[in-house]
């Protein structure tokens, strides 16, 4: 199941074309971006991305209180760059809010999977006067907030879909000076006061994504984000040099929604997480702590990886070192990392890349999933040459710079932090003793067994939908059709009689695995069309799937259905369950363009398949 | 008429473009080159502007007929930036 040393679509690309000027080409993406390049050059850079195989399809509906022609062209290249195959729909000049209230057929036969909102400070229509009551400003708030709650709604019920909406930026002009954010009238200070609403809406609403240009005019700069004769010639409200930075964090957004985030921080220890070298120096003198500015860098780096860990992200180490001296680096009095962060620790004089692809395997993860970060240029050298599925940003070697270069590339974009997210790291820290676990067993059955199991496997319900939709985006390996569904799509199967729908829930006694597995089947006539199944594989070679197919054929036994459909679409991550069907005793089938096909006869004297996970029936 | 501003000015039309073996001479116009609609031309603006480090100003394109034009426009925008 692991990609292990085979090369990725993008690697093969390259080297068919036999274009080193591509690559280079392609470099204008490192951070810090290089926008003047990408915008000279999007047509070849589109050209050269469309070649890579595989990618997914999404249908993105941009609604733009401006001109959006900039925004959809570097939001395609940085979309095709992630793996996703976008088509759009934009709407005419300044028409979101029309096109949403009022009926649009245009709109709704385009069938969007997102939503773009792309409006500006420009777009707000009810600004208070300069010298309104606070009673007045609450007022005008509520108008233009209610305004957007409206928008807001009408896509909900019409559409469904994803919404990604911006925050308002930062206006270059400041009339009242320092006091914008100061009076209650000012520009800034009621801005400031609709984003606080914005972002409320995002934190409640699971379909709602809010994009932080607020964040992004002042990172670009304002001098930068917005120039007034784009805006009064064009009626651009970013000029196309911002339009690169706010196409790059919506591409990621949309990236992390398809599944596209990675999962994994590898790191390198000597001059990464610590100045110095750990076996030359000793713990005692390594440049870590307060002391020194170089000491304070290195305390800055850990701190931010460590919040990313706190996130989610697992941490993982691939260093050469010698196994015994490493890990005390990790005992020095100012490291914020500890051992118990990483859930993969790999200190040896291997090749780095045996090491990266050793961690995949360990920690159930695909290389894809990998950010490897190394002070050392030749080392990402060669890691980016034998594993080009495995992400290395060119660092560099001053570790001031490594966070915000490592947050430039937008690799770990979370679009929630939802429990599960919060206990990721937890889980695959569980995996890697459950590994361990494995090694001592003479007979893998006798090892299930010995994990006391148990599944919760239900139909969909209301506080699972979040979940499901997320593992349906994400899941790539352990997936039989590789279809995305939408939130809204999901609770239309869930409340469709003509469905089955079916969640799985692992726990064992190394910990809960929460909610790893979903199945979608469609009831045509007697038959039962499997359309979706899928499965994390943090729990693959458990039993489950067999689990989860007792579960199915039970729920078609009650309701009179004499076989069950299932078809397999190969992609290139998919290869794992090739044989699934025929390994729960499936028929081939006739029929079917581009996949196979295979039939199972219900019979009244079926067997269950699961044998080591006991079920858990919700009272 | 300055050859190597031509040059580079031809350099970014290829580019923007993406039509490797473009020629532009002062008489090239939207009426003469394939595809160069509003879209386009905010492109090849801002990628002079860029390229140039030169501003254009409001009202100063509308009157440009050719890149003949532009050319002119673009050299004296540099000469000035360089006095």
């Amino acid at each position: 199941m692991l990609e292990g040393k085979r090369r990725t679509p993008v690697g093969s690309v390259f080297r068919s074309l036999q274009l080193k000027s591509m690559v280079d080409l392609l470099s204008s993406f490192n951070d810090p971006i290089n926008a003047d390049a990408i915008l000279l050059k999007r047509r070849q850079i589109k050209r050269v991305l469309q070649e890579i195989p595989h990618k997914t399809p999404v249908r993105i509906a941009i609604l733009g209180g401006s001109t959006t022609a900039d925004v959809r062209s570097m939001l395609e290249l940085f979309l095709l760059k992630a793996g996703l195959e976008p088509v759009f729909y934009e709407s005419e000049y300044n028409q979101y809010f029309e096109d949403v209230l009022f009926d649009n057929p245009a709109l709704r036969n385009f069938q969007p999977n997102v939503i773009y909102v792309f409006t500006t400070w420009q777009n707000v229509t009810g600004f208070p006067p300069v010298d309104a009551s606070p009673e007045e400003v609450d007022a005008a708030a509520k108008a233009e907030t209610d305004r957007l709650r409206t928008f807001w709604d009408k896509i909900r019920s019409q559409y469904g879909c994803m919404i990604l909406q911006n925050n308002f930026d930062i206006p270059l002009s400041r009339p009242l000076g320092n006091l914008e954010s100061v009076v209650p009238g000012g520009r800034l200070a009621f801005l400031n006061r609709l984003n606080q609403e914005i972002a409320a809406e995002a934190g409640r609403n699971p379909l709602f994504q809010m994009v932080d240009i607020h964040y992004l005019s002042a990172k670009v700069g304002l001098d930068r984000w917005f120039d007034p004769d784009y805006w009064f010639s064009y009626k651009m409200a970013l000029t196309p040099v911002a339009s690169v930075y706010a196409a790059r964090s919506v591409a990621s957004v949309i990236g992390s929604l398809y599944g596209k985030a990675k999962k994994c921080l590898v790191l390198d220890l000597d001059n990464t997480l610590w100045g110095g070298v750990i076996g030359d120096d000793g713990v005692a003198n390594l440049k870590l702590g307060r002391e020194t500015a170089l000491g304070e860098s290195f305390v800055a780096f850990q701190s931010y990886v460590k919040a990313l860990h706190r996130r989610g992200v697992i941490l993982a180490v691939c260093s050469k070192n010698s196994p015994e001296v490493a890990p005390q680096g990790f005992s020095h009095p100012d490291s914020v990392l500890q051992m118990a962060d990483f859930s993969a620790f790999y200190a040896n004089w291997d090749p780095k890349h045996d090491n990266l692809a050793a961690i995949a395997r360990d920690l159930n993860i695909g290389l894809d999933s990998i950010v490897f970060v190394d002070d050392n240029p030749a080392e990402r050298a060669l890691v980016s040459a034998q594993l080009p599925a495995v992400a290395v940003p060119d660092v560099g070697a001053d570790v001031s710079r490594f966070q915000y270069i490592l947050e430039g590339h937008g690799y770990f974009e979370p679009v929630r932090l939802n429990r599960d997210d919060n206990q990721r790291a937890q889980y695959y820290e569980d995996n890697a003793a459950r590994t361990d676990a494995a090694a001592a067993f003479a007979d893998y059955g006798q090892f299930l067994a010995s994990l006391d199991m148990t599944a919760e496997i239900e139909p969909f319900s209301a506080v699972y939908m979040d979940r499901i939709a997320q593992l349906t985006n994400k899941t790539n390996q352990f997936n039989l059709t590789t279809r995305r569904y939408t939130i809204a799509e999901i609770e239309k199967f869930a409340q469709d009689p003509c469905c089955i729908t079916l969640y799985g829930r692992l726990t064992d006694k190394f910990g809960d695995n929460g909610l790893i597995s979903v199945l979608v089947a469609k009831l045509e006539g007697s038959e039962a069309v499997v359309d979706l199944w899928l499965m994390s594989c943090r729990v693959l070679k458990r039993g489950m799937e067999q689990a989860m197919f007792d579960r199915l054929v039970d729920e078609c036994r009650q309701r009179g259905i004499a076989s069950i459909v299932g078809t397999y679409i190969p992609t290139s991550k998919n290869g794992m369950v090739e044989g699934h069907y025929q390994s729960l005793g499936f028929e081939p089938a006739a029929g079917g363009e581009g996949c196979t096909r295979w039939k199972f006869q219900v019979t009244p004297d079926y067997q269950p398949q699961n044998r080591y996970i006991a079920r858990r029936k919700l009272t | 008429m300055d050859e190597q501003l031509q040059a580079k000015v031809q350099d970014i039309f290829r580019d923007v473009f993406d039509v490797p073996d473009l020629k532009i001479d002062r008489h090239s116009s939207a009426a003469t080159i394939e595809g160069w609609d509003s879209f386009m031309h905010i492109n090849l603006v801002s990628a002079i502007e860029r390229a140039f480090k030169v501003r254009f100003a409001l009202g100063e394109l509308q009157s440009l007929k050719n890149v003949g034009d532009l050319l002119d426009l673009l050299q004296s925008k540099i000469a000035k930036a360089s006095a």
